[in-house]
């Protein structure tokens, strides 16, 4: 089991660890409702050091991101980042990612810490540009700090300007009295706020300014529990479990990521589903009646056919309503369509809502 | 964590108190840590009798759900109706919100129970 460099700082903060992708990681310390509504009305930090960070350099870097990721990189310019994934040939999805554009020359790609070794291993035999590759996953650490608060806070540790730094964008500035560290407007809460990146040696300086710099704005750790509802409530996918090599980029909601005017992998494939019209798609559903929606429940029309299953689901600690994820077939995506969750033989009244389920 | 000696517990995570042929059953304090959040109990066995270890309810935490099993055999005579509204009240309190109260059908099943000392080996 792997560690990353903040371990026993999370023990000591009382976190309790469990086994996550290969590594030892803080599912939660002071509670999951306390932790998920501390980061929308407050902040707070998640060591996600368990993501992966691949380097691509040389002249035709763009060339191969190209060619693996689904959105269109070209679009990028230095300092700004992109949402993406990796297709895998067959219709489906190897992973998302984020793309930084660090210069024309040299790109970040942060992927899943689960799929580290596939993704590296696919995006390695597709590299017949000469593009040099460098996974940096174990020597870099990745604190998200997540929230309203995140700004004012932040801002003590920094010369940089924050409040001008984009969404989807990132600089290279000195942070908590180190040079050089890579600070991302980017997270996957909803909330707002930055994610740091930085090499392991820093890991518990780093840690412990940004606890210092938050003691009077209610800063507290949050751990993965809290950044998966965090997440759900904003109609993010989670890889794994809304997507996965089994599911096209198009039925997941993902679109608006896929740019079929460039060719990459997959993308003839993409072109003629998306002509052919999708049989099945992603939604976002509130249930009607009492009950929880969790992975892998079946979905019902009212005569008791099954037209789906569901991906994720929870109660929503903002909405305090039943959420979820889940594919089901042609007609039923269509928002305030009336669909029915299968919870232990009971068949449960849900409606089709836009998501993101938690308006900003 | 605490084990209140005064009630009688399960391994399945249960604790019992006895009030002459009734039995108020909740969940225990290790149970509550688990599972983390508790956001909704569900109990549709109301008058049901019901035998020692089947599934009488369940209960969902935000990340979870888990089954509530019988600690002993008998009759579902009454759920705590006030768990509707605030189910995260086991969280904080677990030897204060019983979940059902059980007609005792056999009341030598509860010598099988564990010791307050006893479950708390059994959870270390």
């Amino acid at each position: 089991m792997k560690k990353t460099a903040l371990n026993s700082i999370h023990i000591e903060a009382g976190a309790k660890m469990v086994p996550f992708a290969g590594y030892e990681m803080p599912l939660q310390y002071s509670g999951l409702t306390d932790e998920h509504l501390n980061v929308r009305e407050n902040l707070g930090v998640f060591d996600v050091s368990h993501m992966g960070e691949f380097f691509l350099k040389g002249e035709k870097a763009l060339d191969l991101v190209q060619k693996v990721t689904s959105n269109d990189a070209s679009k990028l310019i230095d300092g700004k980042i992109q949402y993406s994934c990796l297709p895998n040939g067959k219709g489906g999805i190897v992973d998302d990612l984020l793309v930084y554009r660090i210069n024309a020359e040299e790109y970040m790609l942060v992927v899943n810490a689960s799929n580290i070794e596939k993704d590296w291993n696919w995006i390695k035999s597709h590299n017949t540009f000469g593009v040099e590759m460098t996974n940096k996953s174990d020597e870099i650490s990745l604190l998200a700090v997540q929230g309203p608060k995140a700004v004012e806070v932040l801002q003590k540790l920094t010369s940089v300007n924050l409040s001008e730094i984009s969404y989807y964008s990132f600089v290279y500035g000195d942070f908590a009295g180190i040079e050089n560290i890579l600070i991302s407007a980017t997270g996957y809460t909803g909330a707002g706020g930055f994610e740091i990146y930085f090499e392991n040696k820093h890991a518990e300086t780093i840690w412990n300014a940004v606890m210092e710099a938050g003691k009077d704005f209610g800063i507290k750790p949050a751990g993965l529990a809290a950044r998966d509802t965090l997440r759900l409530e904003m109609g993010f996918c989670l890889y794994g479990n809304d997507i996965d090599d089994t599911t096209s980029p198009l039925e997941a909601g993902l679109g608006w990521i896929t740019k079929l005017s460039k060719d990459f992998i997959d993308s003839d494939y993409l072109k003629a589903q998306k002509e052919s019209g999708l049989t099945k798609k992603l939604v976002g559903f509130e249930l009607i009646d009492k009950g929880i929606p969790r992975h892998d429940y079946e979905i019902e029309n009212e005569e008791g056919k099954t037209i789906g299953k569901v991906t994720s689901g929870t109660m929503s600690p903002s909405l305090k309503s039943a959420i979820g994820l889940g594919y089901v077939e042609k007609p039923y995506f269509a928002v305030d369509s009336e669909i029915f969750i299968v919870v232990r033989n009971k068949k449960l009244k849900a409606k089709v809502v836009k998501i993101p389920f938690l308006k900003s | 964590m605490e084990f209140p000696e005064n009630l009688k517990y399960t391994k399945d995570h249960e604790w019992v108190r006895v009030e002459g042929d009734i039995a108020f059953v909740g969940i225990t304090d290790y149970a509550q840590g688990e599972l983390g959040d508790i956001v909704y109990v569900e109990v549709e066995t109301e008058g049901e009798s019901l035998d020692k270890e089947e599934v009488f309810g369940t209960i969902e935490a935000v990340k979870t759900v888990s089954d509530l099993f019988m600690p002993i055999s008998g009759e579902v005579i009454e759920i705590n109706t006030s768990l509707e509204d605030s189910p995260e009240s086991i969280n904080a309190a677990p030897y204060e919100n019983w979940i059902i109260k059980v007609k005792i059908s056999d009341s030598s099943e509860l010598e099988d129970l564990l010791t307050s000392e006893s479950y708390a080996d059994l959870v270390a």
